[in-house]
């Protein structure tokens, strides 16, 4: 085992002269009296080993200790995960002492002394690899495989697996045998590098099937797919955190990992609190046993900050190899960035734009890579969706995190301070946002034969009337509500039907908050029909109050139920009120 | 601060610079403090056996052969019920003339709470001014800054803030304030009969500006102390934390930092959020919360500091001088309570939530017809309405003069509604419109 002394401090920058062999990303623990402070190599420069500390370095010395485990980073993978709460690092948050976070305490991920029902579903005999499924135990509503390690290269002959029974993670589940006849035992649990993809599947097509996030300017104006990636970004205020909240809540996903990475305490809190409480429409379960939550707030140490969404999307890449759809959201990637970008600082590396690290694009692409649609090697299929929210300094889109992660992401998700300074929720910008999946053909299809033969015509028809009405509305700014023809203020109030009634919506609402696709579909619909009808005005402040009263009722169907006897009773209004001033059209 | 008797006395320091100093000495921890011929300093980086040392007070007329002791500690304050009532520099000594707090000796700037030992912040926080009870309501355990330019009241403001919000302990972290606002504020609180449950760290324009850097953790160390070991309801005011990070900045670039956006440190975010994240509700009912000024540079919130504050706080508050009413308001678009959602139909009446989107829908309609106003536009009758309704609304609910109640304010915006606007202007679910518009017979 390499060792080593302790011969610079700065902040959370710690130089170690080492007496052997250190291999770049190796952990090492420094021994502060009786607390271990976990480290990671960032940089070798001959003996000298610059780590950067998970903990504070206060009162470290020069001369201080060090050992280095010989291991990258790694996670601890088996059935006990799901609702979670973890630190960067996979420490069990609720299994530590005290109000406060003691350095060095390092927790157990896993409970190794539960016991899991399991079925066997290999056999002696079969030809296994890694991520090849041997058995399954059943984890609070999810069929949890227990699979070949991802680190067994390479062909194995099953030579037994346990029988139908009670087990712990640490019993012996399975015996392999390799090429050469040596026998290899598996367990329930296996340990992963995290900044490395588990890679334990055959292809990863292009996504092709709609991911439901009940969120209507997703759902109805530029859909997202399973497996495929998004990014939010937005000045603060715009709602990031609020829209994160609401995917993890009604996405349409069999898990959904969160990682809060350099962000409020108290948002994390929220999810604690909440999820135990609130049900997943579509189980019936509470929502937090689908979740598995990666808290590093934001006063919690830099270095586990980024190490977070590795966790996390590790985590994300086990299940997946289970055959689910796993919905990844990370909040914010930005301070993922800034967390290099500090320790890029520390080393005195000549900085790339507004100080960040040169190579922070292939960072930032490399890990949107790991996300996608899998085919399993087994034949099933599995999934990773990742949405990052983005913190753009100054509310800058031009900045370095938002620049890079465009080039990464496919569906870009702008949240516009003006639209929030409206209040205009979610604040996600109509024009300017987009989801490059519109354009892949076997997405269309999927459009075409899951939700309607027209939906995706329809879906760009909006697009064009939000930048049309937008268009009227400068017009009629610029000249005046007399200056322009009744039209033009027919075209904007259109437009703003379609923005208050679908785009907007109600996240503290119990009803308006999540729009499962049907009713989407029904109120897209209606609304569709509604403005490529012909309207006739006298003078434009009739158009004004026509269309308020239109929203107005439109607004009502919204806050109610589904085909509830309100829901019909503001629809027979709507219908009413449009009599009034529609024109007939020749058949 | 007294050094002890067999410490180690180093008298070669081999360079300094405006705030920091170094010299070749082993045996060091980080963070560790130091005196320098008396002057106190903080390690802040040791390569080999050099170590290089933040001087809070500044490296004027430190000659190279001062006398340098190591403290064997980090900064750290005695902690007790003794001091409630205490007025201290940025070290923690008395500045009142009153002796020295007796109790633990806790180091400053400790660990974070433990994410699942916190509690979700949802006891609301009134202050009677409705321009943030209704429409930014602040919660126990919320940290939230007034974004002001510097002529603006927000030191008034503040202090309002403080004495109604009903908490047990009230501390003061002045940093950069200037000797006549603390003056201010010592008044307010003697006034109020509130000197008691006021604590009071200061480090004013007359003193060194690294000095500040230790202000918020000094704050924060004895609300920690109130909040967990006393379960007492704790507010932290801190003012002006723009000149705190213009402190860190002085001290990373005489360190040779490579600056990021506006010459501030890389570490800038972390450095705030350290702090800001000290805000927390606990299960047990204590809590802490944070309300700070950052000033701003002309209304400029894209700079570095008011940036990254506003990725860190749940919120800002902003303030305005409303011209058409000649008052300062809180202005309604751009300030933000994040939190407000765990109280708003919770600790207030169903109706609130929709009541506040509405009259703030309303009142950005008004602004539209303004700007039409003064391109020369004619108005419509709307335009007029909505005019009329955003003047009145300002006045009676926005303005930082108002003091009325949680139901008060409620009813005074339905009132306001049904003098200007139809309900289906409104657009508020039609079962509140139901409950809470003014019938004809009371009009």
């Amino acid at each position: 085992m390499t060792r080593g002394k302790v011969s610079g401090i700065i902040a959370n920058l710690v130089i170690i002269e080492v007496d052997g062999p250190v291999s770049q990303n190796e952990i090492c623990f420094i021994r502060l009296g009786e607390t271990r402070l976990m480290a990671e190599v960032i940089k070798m420069m001959g003996q000298k080993a610059f780590v950067q500390v998970f903990e504070s370095t206060r009162n470290l010395r020069v001369g201080d200790t060090a050992e280095f485990t010989g291991h990258m980073l790694e996670v601890t993978l088996g059935p006990g995960i799901l609702s979670k709460n973890y630190d960067g690092l996979q420490n069990d948050l609720d299994k530590m002492e005290g109000v406060f976070l003691k350095r060095g305490e390092y927790t157990n991920p896993l409970e190794d002394d539960s016991k899991w029902d399991f079925k066997p579903l290999a056999k002696a005999g079969d030809l296994v690899e890694a991520g090849s499924w041997l058995g399954e135990v059943k984890e609070n509503w999810i069929a949890h495989k227990i699979m070949v390690p991802f680190k067994f290269q390479g062909k194995y002959t099953v030579v037994s697996v346990a029988a139908e029974g009670q087990y712990t993670i640490n019993d012996e589940i399975a015996v392999l045998k390799d090429r050469d006849g040596n026998t290899r035992k598996v367990t329930m649990v296996q340990k992963w590098p995290v900044k490395l993809a588990i890679k334990a599947f055959k292809e990863k097509p292009r996504p092709f099937k709609m991911m439901e996030t009940g969120i209507r300017c997703i759902d109805s104006l530029n859909p997202i797919v399973e497996g495929g990636t998004g990014f939010t970004p937005g000045p603060f205020g715009t709602g990031k955190t609020v829209l994160q909240h609401a995917l993890s809540k009604h996405a349409e996903a069999d898990m959904i990992v969160v990682a809060a990475c350099g962000e409020r305490a108290n948002e994390v809190v929220e999810i604690f609190t909440e999820f135990p409480e609130l049900e997943d429409p579509r189980t019936g379960r509470k929502l937090i046993e689908r979740t598995t939550i990666i808290a590093n707030t934001s006063n919690m140490p830099v270095a586990a900050r980024e190490a977070s969404v590795y966790t996390a999307m590790t985590i994300a890449e086990y299940y997946r190899s289970m055959g689910l759809k796993i919905l990844l959201l990370a909040d914010s990637t930005s301070r993922w960035a800034q967390a290099l970008r500090e320790m890029s600082n520390r080393m005195e590396e000549l900085p790339g734009q507004d100080a960040y690290p040169m190579d922070l694009p292939a960072i930032i692409s490399n890990f949107y890579a790991r996300a996608g649609y899998v085919y399993l090697k087994n034949g099933s299929t599995g999934s990773i969706t990742f949405i990052g929210a983005v913190s753009p300094a100054g509310g800058n889109l031009k900045e370095p995190v938002t620049e890079s992660t465009k080039k990464a992401a496919r569906c870009f998700y702008a949240l516009s301070q003006q639209r929030a300074d409206s209040k205009r929720y979610p604040a996600v910008d109509p024009i300017d946002s987009y989801s490059k999946y519109l354009e892949y053909d076997e997405f269309i299809e999927y459009l075409k034969n899951n939700i309607s033969e027209n939906w995706l015509d329809q879906l760009l028809y909006f697009k064009n009337l939000l930048i049309r009405g937008k268009e009227a509305h400068e017009q009629i700014n610029i000249l005046g509500d007399d200056g322009v023809p009744i039209d033009y203020h027919i075209r904007y109030w259109k437009s703003e039907v379609f923005d208050y009634v679908i785009l907007q919506q109600d996240a503290f609402d119990p009803v308006d908050s999540s729009t499962p696709i049907k009713r989407q579909k029904y109120m897209v619909e209606m609304i569709y029909d509604l403005v490529r009808d012909e309207y006739s005005f006298e003078t434009f402040e009739e158009v004004n109050e026509y269309f308020r009263k239109v929203i107005n009722v439109l607004k009502q169907m919204n806050y109610s139920a589904f085909e509830s006897e309100d829901f019909k009773k503001f629809e027979k209004q709507l219908k009413q009120i449009l009599e009034e001033r529609r024109v007939e059209q020749p058949a | 601060m007294e050094a002890q008797a067999f410490q180690k006395v180093y008298t070669k320091i081999s360079q300094i610079t405006k705030a920091t100093c170094s010299l070749h000495a082993t045996d060091v921890g980080y963070d560790e403090l130091a005196l320098i011929n008396g002057r106190l300093a903080q390690v802040v980086k040791i390569i080999g056996d050099t170590v290089t040392l933040q001087v809070f007070g500044g490296t004027e007329g430190i000659p190279t052969n001062a006398e340098v002791k190591f403290l064997g500690k980090a900064p750290s304050l005695k902690v007790s019920d003794d001091l409630a009532g205490r007025f201290f520099n940025a070290f923690g000594e008395p500045i009142d003339g009153g002796p020295d707090v007796e109790g633990e000796e806790i180091e400053i700037g400790g660990p974070s709470v433990n994410p699942v030992q916190r509690k979700q912040p949802s006891n609301m926080i009134f202050t009677g001014i409705a321009g943030i009870d209704l429409n930014n309501s602040l919660v126990t355990g919320q940290k939230i800054p007034f974004f002001a330019d510097p002529d603006q009241p927000y030191n008034q403001v503040m202090a309002i803030v403080a004495l109604r919000a009903k908490a047990d302990k009230i501390i003061l972290g002045g940093m950069g304030l200037t000797n006549d606002d603390y003056l201010f504020y010592k008044n307010v609180f003697e006034n109020a009969g509130a000197l008691d449950r006021i604590i009071s760290f200061v480090n004013t324009t007359d003193d060194p500006p690294v000095e500040r850097l230790l202000v918020p953790d000094m704050a924060l160390t004895a609300a920690e102390y109130f909040a967990v070991e006393k379960n007492e309801t704790v507010l932290v005011l801190l003012t002006d934390m723009t000149l705190y990070a213009d402190a860190l900045s002085i001290v990373s670039n005489r360190m040779d930092q490579i600056p990021s956006k506006d010459s501030m440190p890389g570490s800038l975010y972390s450095d705030l959020a350290k702090i800001y994240e000290k805000a927390v509700q606990f299960p047990k009912g204590g809590s802490i919360t944070i309300i700070a000024v950052t000033t701003l540079s002309g209304g400029d919130i894209t700079h570095a500091i008011p940036d990254n504050t506003g990725y860190i706080t749940e919120g800002q508050l902003f303030l305005r001088r409303d011209t058409d009413i000649a008052k300062v308001i809180v202005d309604p678009f751009r300030s933000l309570s994040r939190l407000k959602q765990n109280v708003i139909g919770k600790d207030t009446r169903k109706d609130h939530a929709q009541v506040m989107n509405a009259a703030i829908k309303l009142y950005s309609e008004a602004a539209n017809a303004k700007t039409k106003l003064e391109n020369g536009f004619d108005l419509s009758d709307f335009d007029e309405r909505s005019l009329d309704f955003a003047k009145q609304y300002s006045n009676d609910l926005l303005a930082i003069d108002v003091n009325i109640g949680g139901e008060e304010m409620l009813d005074k915006s339905w009132q306001l509604f049904n003098k200007h606007f139809k309900p289906e202007e409104v657009a508020i679910k039609q079962e509140l419109v139901d409950k809470y518009w003014p019938k004809k017979e009371n009009e």
